[in-house]
């Protein structure tokens, strides 16, 4: 029970002069000092297989589509020309700076420009593109004329979300060599818009997270904290809000305003907010006359740092175990406000709009299945790691 | 004489995730009838899981090995509909907490008739007449009126009484009883244990007898076992173990009773800490416009000093206004009347000034478990208040930590770890280490050694005594533990139902108490003896 006191029971208290505190534990792999608590919460977690396995895809997935413009861009990444680089995705080009026409940005897909730069800016590409090119690869001349030659990289996917494509037929068009997921009714193609879409929603979903649950926890904590008349009032102002529909909100700010991502992400937490406050209040009630929560008071410790430092933590198993809700929640919101076309405009790379376009064109099965497995896919992982975070601070599990 | 339980090589070990903890190794005893056998010993070792695993009361996980014979019947691994018909009818338990063990939704009645319609088959008029009968025995009074009461409306001693009359609802041969009276005051503890006594002459009852305490075996057992870490180490007749304890464990709970006086104080000695009739009532309010019909009186015209290097026990039953008396003081609690700090009113100062002034007064909870953040290592719970109050230069905090550690008899090295992997003893040498980092000049101790086993209070009792030495410090010490309010206190201070009934210098207190309440007080935590209706 006691055997780990030296010196206790009936002696004199041991002289502290000569009592040194134990070394720092050692930093992390990253350089980041965990606590003991954090460590064994980071052990459970990779203890999950399938949660740590669906963190790191998806982080992968994530991280990619944060590089979307590098991954699918209708421009190219790097383009040499007449011994110069150029890189389009970064800096505005005019044609002209090709030894083109126009005054506006190069159109890098137009087989002009591409001739321009392939042969370092012949005047047979303004006339005759094909024929330019096909005798700059074969004999390395342009009407006899030896030439410069220029190069450009494209990225793995070249085009954008926005980009209208030249196809044979009608849009959509089925999957080929060009279009791997086919392209949509606007002959955009697919892949590029899923890739844009994944990080728009994900991105989408995690703002608005962040503003719910910083809003959330915020006013619960208010509330439960100071109870009393605090309390009942903003409980009542919730119930109000609540009451607001919400949809109705969004279609007449949608009417009188352009929606953008920012306009959604502020009308989406607007209303969202109040999902945390209920939990986070019942928590902050309850632990707020802990014995440790009153020790700290006589120690003269303030009410914010109370909060947080004493009361937040335990509030915070409580909060985890909504997150998932919230997220996926979210990520739904966005979705079905595109299906029904009072979200983001229709130019936006949305997999709400690739919904509906697969609804609107059942002809056209590639558009319905690329949209249900990015919905599926992007779900499920989420759905998965917060399985794997909430299991890693159960205090069951934490605290053995 | 026969046995009625004879308990033989018994063990029980718990499986989780993988892990098996040994709770009770190779325990052998016999219960004989009309004999009360006591097991004694310190939290987790093993009494309660021993007194468990005779009826097979244990959770799924147990893993038990070895014999428990009631009346010649193998109960280990014996059918359910055989265990269900012994359980409750012949082997009857009582348990610790009066609280929770009494369903809040059914009257009395409906608990009582439960049991006795399940074995006897009793129901209607003759099932009531048997419920008012067993609960007049067990001493409650107006039973007829009392039967259509709910648990919320009876007192802790009163839910006892209740429990005690389900358990003998059947004429048990064995009656159990797990820690009975720990939640009880002194004087109530002291009636439940001449009832318990009582009934068990009447009925000619045997029974098992499971405490820390060794004051109340000497009272009420015949023979005692003594178990530690899951093993008997030495049983006998209660009489032989006192006068001649064998091993070296039963001496040394034998001697771990606080003992010792306090330190004389200097005669010049500052005033600390003074109140004058200081109150705290809580007002009652009714009706819509809430208007205060009433008051609770919690605290009435308490009035004391506290000197530097001076203990004020302040005693008293529970809900005698011990806690909120400390509360207010603290100036956690609004209260009426003046309080002195050092010369200065501290009543009616805003949180900012006495944010100042609270490094100067600190206190210390009863339950370690509690007041210590789950989430915050030892090091941060320790260095909390130098963080509030700020470290004076050239300090390091972390220093300053360890040798606070090291005073209060913690390894430093045990710095990084959280408040679930210390025991209770350590989680309050923490929570003294918390408040005297500060170096505060007075120390409220509320109860700081009631949810301590004997031995880790007596060293508890010791710290506190060196440390008053060392710093002259003042403290309020509460308890309800009269024997650890004389090895500590210098002036007494006995409360009852918000008043102060008397107070005056410990020994004199001690030696000749003046009203019939301190009286009844001692002869309960002493003699374990109840006296008038106290």
């Amino acid at each position: 029970m006691e055997q780990t006191v030296p010196a206790s029971s009936r002696a004199e208290v041991p002289d502290p002069a000569d009592a040194a505190p134990p070394p720092l534990p050692p930093r992390g792999r990253f350089g980041i000092r965990l606590s003991p608590l954090n460590r064994r919460r980071w052990r459970n977690f990779t203890r999950n297989r399938r949660a740590f396995w669906s963190l790191i895809v998806f982080g992968v997935l994530f991280g990619l589509s944060l590089f979307a413009e590098l991954l699918a861009n209708d421009k190219p990444l790097l383009i040499q020309y007449q011994g110069e680089y150029y890189t389009p995705i970064i800096n505005f080009y005019p044609e002209t700076a090709f030894g083109g026409d126009f005054q506006t940005e190069a159109v890098y897909r137009d087989p002009v420009v591409r001739c321009l730069v392939r042969t370092g800016g012949a005047e047979l590409c303004l006339f005759e593109p094909e024929t330019a090119l096909q005798e700059a690869e074969a004999s390395g001349t342009v009407e006899g004329e030896p030439i410069e030659p220029g190069w450009m990289i494209w990225p793995p996917i070249p085009y954008s979300y926005n980009t209208i494509n030249n196809i044979d037929g009608a849009a959509p068009s089925p999957p080929d060599a060009n279009h791997w997921l086919g392209t949509d009714d606007t002959a955009r193609d697919v892949v590029a818009r899923v890739t844009y879409g994944f990080r728009l929603s994900v991105a989408f979903a995690i703002v608005v997270t962040v503003l719910t649950s910083l809003i959330g926890i915020a006013a619960g904590a208010v509330q439960g904290f100071f109870g009393g008349l605090i309390d009942l009032f903003f409980q009542r102002v919730i119930e109000l809000w609540g009451a607001t529909p919400q949809l109705y909100i969004i279609i007449i700010v949608a009417a009188m305003f352009q929606m953008n991502f920012w306009l959604l992400v502020f009308l989406m937490t607007l209303f969202g907010w109040t999902a945390l406050v209920g939990v986070v209040r019942a928590e902050f009630l309850r632990a707020r006359n802990f014995e440790y929560v009153r020790a700290a008071r006589a120690l003269g410790v303030s009410n914010a740092k109370i909060m947080f430092r004493h009361v937040l933590p335990n509030a915070m198993v409580a909060t985890l175990t909504m997150l998932p809700f919230i997220v996926t929640g979210t990520i739904g919101s966005l979705a079905a406000l595109d299906f029904l076309g009072f979200g983001l405009p229709s130019s936006a790379p949305s997999l709400g709009e690739l919904t509906l376009q697969a609804k609107q064109n059942l002809q056209a099965p590639w558009l319905g299945f690329t949209a249900f497995f990015a919905f599926a896919i992007m779900l499920s992982l989420l759905v998965f790691i917060f399985e794997g975070v909430r299991d890693a601070f159960d205090p069951r599990k934490t605290f053995q | 004489m026969s046995e009625v339980l004879e308990v033989e090589n018994l063990s029980v070990s718990f499986r989780q995730d993988g892990a098996q903890t040994q709770a009770v190794r190779g325990v052998s005893f016999t219960v004989e009838r009309g004999e009360t056998v006591a097991l004694v010993g310190e939290s987790g070792s093993g009494k309660s899981v021993t007194a468990l695993s005779t009826v097979s009361l244990l959770p799924d996980s147990a893993e038990v090995t070895g014999s428990v014979k009631y009346a010649g019947q193998e109960m280990v691994g014996a059918p359910a509909a055989r265990l269900r018909k012994v359980r409750g009818n012949e082997i009857s338990f009582v348990f610790q907490e009066p609280m929770t063990s009494l369903n809040p939704l059914h009257t009395l009645e409906k608990q009582i008739g439960e049991s006795l319609a399940l074995h006897q088959g009793l129901v209607g008029a003759p099932a009531r007449a048997r419920i008012i009968e067993l609960l007049e025995r067990v001493g409650i009074a107006d039973a007829e009126r009392r039967i259509k009461a709910y648990p919320h409306q009876l007192s802790g001693g009163q839910r006892q009484r209740v429990m005690i009359a389900m358990a003998l609802a059947n004429n048990p041969d064995l009656l159990v009883a797990d820690e009975p009276t720990t939640a009880l005051d002194v004087t109530i503890q002291a009636q439940i244990l001449e009832l318990l006594a009582k009934l068990k002459r009447e009925e000619g009852m045997s029974l098992l007898f499971i405490t820390h305490d060794l004051g109340i075996v000497r009272r009420i057992a015949d023979r005692v076992c003594v178990m530690q870490g899951g093993e008997i180490v030495e049983q006998g007749p209660t009489e032989t173990i006192f006068r001649a304890p064998a091993h070296a464990y039963t001496r040394k709970l034998l001697a771990a009773e606080p003992a010792g006086r306090p330190e004389p104080v200097a005669r010049a000695a500052d005033e600390v800490v003074s109140t004058d009739a200081l109150r705290v009532w809580f007002p009652i309010q009714r009706g819509f416009l809430r208007r205060t019909v009433g008051h609770v009186k919690a605290v009435n015209a308490a009035s004391l000093t506290v000197h530097a290097g001076e203990t004020l026990g302040v005693v008293g039953e529970s809900g005698s206004g011990k806690t909120t008396l400390a509360m207010a003081m603290m100036r956690l609690l609004a209260s009426q009347g003046p309080i002195i700090f050092e010369g200065r009113n501290i009543q009616g100062l805003g949180t900012r000034e006495l944010r100042g002034l609270r490094r100067h007064m600190q206190i210390v909870f009863q339950d370690p478990f509690g007041s210590l953040s789950p989430r915050m290592t030892a090091e941060q719970i320790i260095a909390e208040g130098l963080g509030v109050h700020g470290v004076a230069k050239g300090q390091n905090p972390r220093q300053l930590v360890a040798q606070m550690m090291a005073e209060v008899g913690l390894d430093p090295a045990m710095m990084p770890r959280y408040p679930h992997e210390f025991s209770g003893g350590q989680r309050q040498r923490i929570a003294i280490a918390r408040a005297m980092i500060l170096r505060p000049r007075l120390l409220v101790l509320d109860e700081p050694t009631s949810a301590l086993d004997m031995t880790v209070q007596v060293q508890i009792v010791d710290l506190l005594r060196a440390l008053q030495r060392r710093y002259g410090l003042a403290y309020l010490f509460i308890s309800h533990d009269l024997r650890v309010v004389r090895a500590l206190a210098h002036k007494v201070m006995v409360m009852k139902d918000g008043d102060v009934v008397e107070a005056g210098a410990a020994e004199e207190i001690f030696d000749a108490p003046r009203t019939d309440y301190t009286r009844g007080l001692m002869a309960a935590a002493f003699d374990m003896k109840a006296v008038g209706a106290a």
